[in-house]
């Protein structure tokens, strides 16, 4: 999924402080899995923000609203007359949603709430990591189903690099070394030739160098006839 | 092959080869590699130029290289992947080329995060085995990455690589100087030896590979300048693991920077004794004064 947090509230009023009538429009997908822009996050949100309006003497009108999925313009299309009203939005959903919003909205002030990170996981209560750098060429056959695009520091292809220590990557001991979790995992699976092969310098043209990347399924296409 | 590189000849007719480190200055000022690479002229076969050093912004290593050879040494360009894509390394090897360097030293780079900007974005679109790989096929096949001809005078570098035997998982440290040598690594230099049970240990693994027979092995040694210098390696430095022994002399020593020169003279004629090794890479960080003075005690020159 796409995991995110929110924005420091301090930056989230400085963006919205100069709108009377602010609608806050939270996401059930992914940002609610990850506990940052679902309906209790949301509606925290804006309590969060009416206090503060208050307490800057700013008379602001703050609503909520909850849209299943900000990422398609069928469950975004409901919300249109409710934006029509109001002077801006504030997305609690990724960088997907609130760009779904200000292209459906294009004349109205459409904010983003969270800072968005990445496509992970929960490991534990309370923890996401980074798994998949969506670089357009799925090499996890060969590295053991770990991707050193996502989780290697330097995107190294061809084993470690000379600072992985205990396990550790030298950029912070808080990260794992992609390539020693690689490297145990060949290794449990007697597959340690992978790490032995040369792997020739990637492609990147599946990957986001070419601007926006865009999949096209004519199996799936709606012919305009 | 190539034998247009002087650290080449020395290698291959056996003779136990010296290269040495000149940091380039955080300014623009050719004076300080002049400088230090009239400290370093005589004392070593080839200077390595380093590439922005714990990514920190320096004098290009191609720029002080040319300087450097003015002063009459025969630099390693030091070419990381941290900085520059496929098109500028190239390029940068092609201008490298033309300006009269004959040494390339293919590393993936430090990280950003140790250096002056760690703000900023790091490339890193190939990595130090793809690197090798490209400047040996600009050199014998004649093509560039992408494949395409190069039509007129191509780089024929002599190419080195780095490797840190005291680096995890310490069973692939070998192997993985087999890949770099597969990849076309012709000479190494490795992360200074401190420890040097574990440098004999890597060492057996290389030469049961058989790999000393093929690549030129040159460890590191630097000379530890003070106790303060010594204790901060062994606290900071992952995997350096200097021992307490030579934190023990230095302190004891009524001239730490004399006593840190025996330590690296007594760890040159250790690593000397070790079969498959070709020679020693003196890295003298910011102290190049001390090089001179250490292949001269340790008979090397």
């Amino acid at each position: 999924m796409i995991v995110g947090s929110q924005k420091p509230i301090e930056e989230i009023i400085a963006t919205t402080c100069d709108y009377k009538r602010l609608l806050v429009i939270g996401c059930g997908a992914c940002v609610t899995v990850c506990f940052a822009g679902g309906e209790r996050e949301t509606e925290a949100l804006a309590s969060g923000l009416r206090l503060a309006m208050k307490h800057k003497k700013i008379k602001a009108e703050i609503e909520v609203e909850m849209n299943v999925r900000q990422c398609e313009w069928e469950f975004i299309e409901p919300l249109a007359d409710k934006v029509e009203a109001a002077d801006a939005v504030l997305s609690t959903a990724c960088g997907v949603g609130v760009q779904f919003l200000a292209e459906r909205f294009p004349e109205k002030r459409i904010l983003p709430a969270l800072n968005t990170s990445f496509m992970g996981g929960p490991t534990e209560q309370g923890v996401w990591l980074e798994n998949c750098g969506g670089c357009g060429n799925c090499i996890l056959a060969s590295t053991g189903g770990i991707c050193p695009i996502a989780r290697c520091a330097k995107t190294m292809l061809n084993g470690p690099c000379g600072g992985s220590q205990n396990g550790k990557c030298e950029v912070s001991k808080d990260i794992d070394c992609a390539w020693q979790l690689i490297y145990d995992r060949l290794k449990s699976q007697g597959l340690l030739q992978l790490m032995t092969d040369y792997t020739p310098p990637k492609d990147w043209t599946p990957a986001r160098d070419g601007g926006q990347r865009k999949i096209v399924r004519e199996d799936l296409k709606i012919p305009n006839d | 092959m190539t034998e247009e590189s002087n650290l080449e000849k020395v290698l291959k007719s056996g003779k136990f080869a010296v290269t040495a480190e000149l940091g380039p200055p955080k300014n623009g000022d050719a004076k300080v590699v002049r400088e230090k690479a009239k400290q370093l002229k005589g004392a070593a076969d080839a200077v390595n130029i380093t590439d922005c050093q714990t990514a920190i912004v320096r004098m290009s290593s191609i720029a002080a290289g040319v300087i450097a050879m003015e002063e009459g040494i025969e630099p390693v360009i030091q070419m990381t992947c941290r900085d520059r894509n496929r098109i500028a390394i190239q390029s940068d090897l092609l201008g490298a080329w033309g300006l009269g360097a004959r040494n390339l030293l293919c590393l993936t780079g430090d990280h950003q995060k140790f250096g002056n900007h760690p703000q900023s974005k790091n490339v890193f679109d190939l990595d130090s085995m793809q690197l090798l790989d490209l400047a040996r096929n600009l050199r014998d096949a004649k093509k560039f990455q992408c494949g395409e001809e190069i039509e007129g005078e191509e780089p024929r570098f002599f190419i080195g690589a780095a490797e840190n035997p005291f680096a995890d998982p310490f069973e692939y440290r070998a192997p993985r100087l087999a890949k770099k040598l597969a990849a076309g690594a012709q000479f190494i230099q490795t992360q200074i030896v401190y420890n040097m049970d574990k440098f004999t240990k890597w060492m057996e693994a290389v030469r049961q590979l058989g790999l000393d027979k093929k690549i030129y092995i040159l460890p590191g040694v630097t000379p530890l300048k003070s106790a303060g210098m010594a204790r901060y390696m062994q606290k900071n430095v992952p995997g350096l693991d200097v021992p307490d022994e030579y934190i023990e002399r230095l302190k004891g020593a009524d001239d730490q920077q004399k006593e840190g020169i025996n330590i690296a003279v007594d760890i040159i004629n250790q690593v000397r004794g070790i079969e498959g090794v070709a020679g020693v890479h003196v890295m003298a960080i910011e102290w190049e004064s001390a090089v001179p003075t250490i292949v001269e005690r340790a008979g090397l020159r």
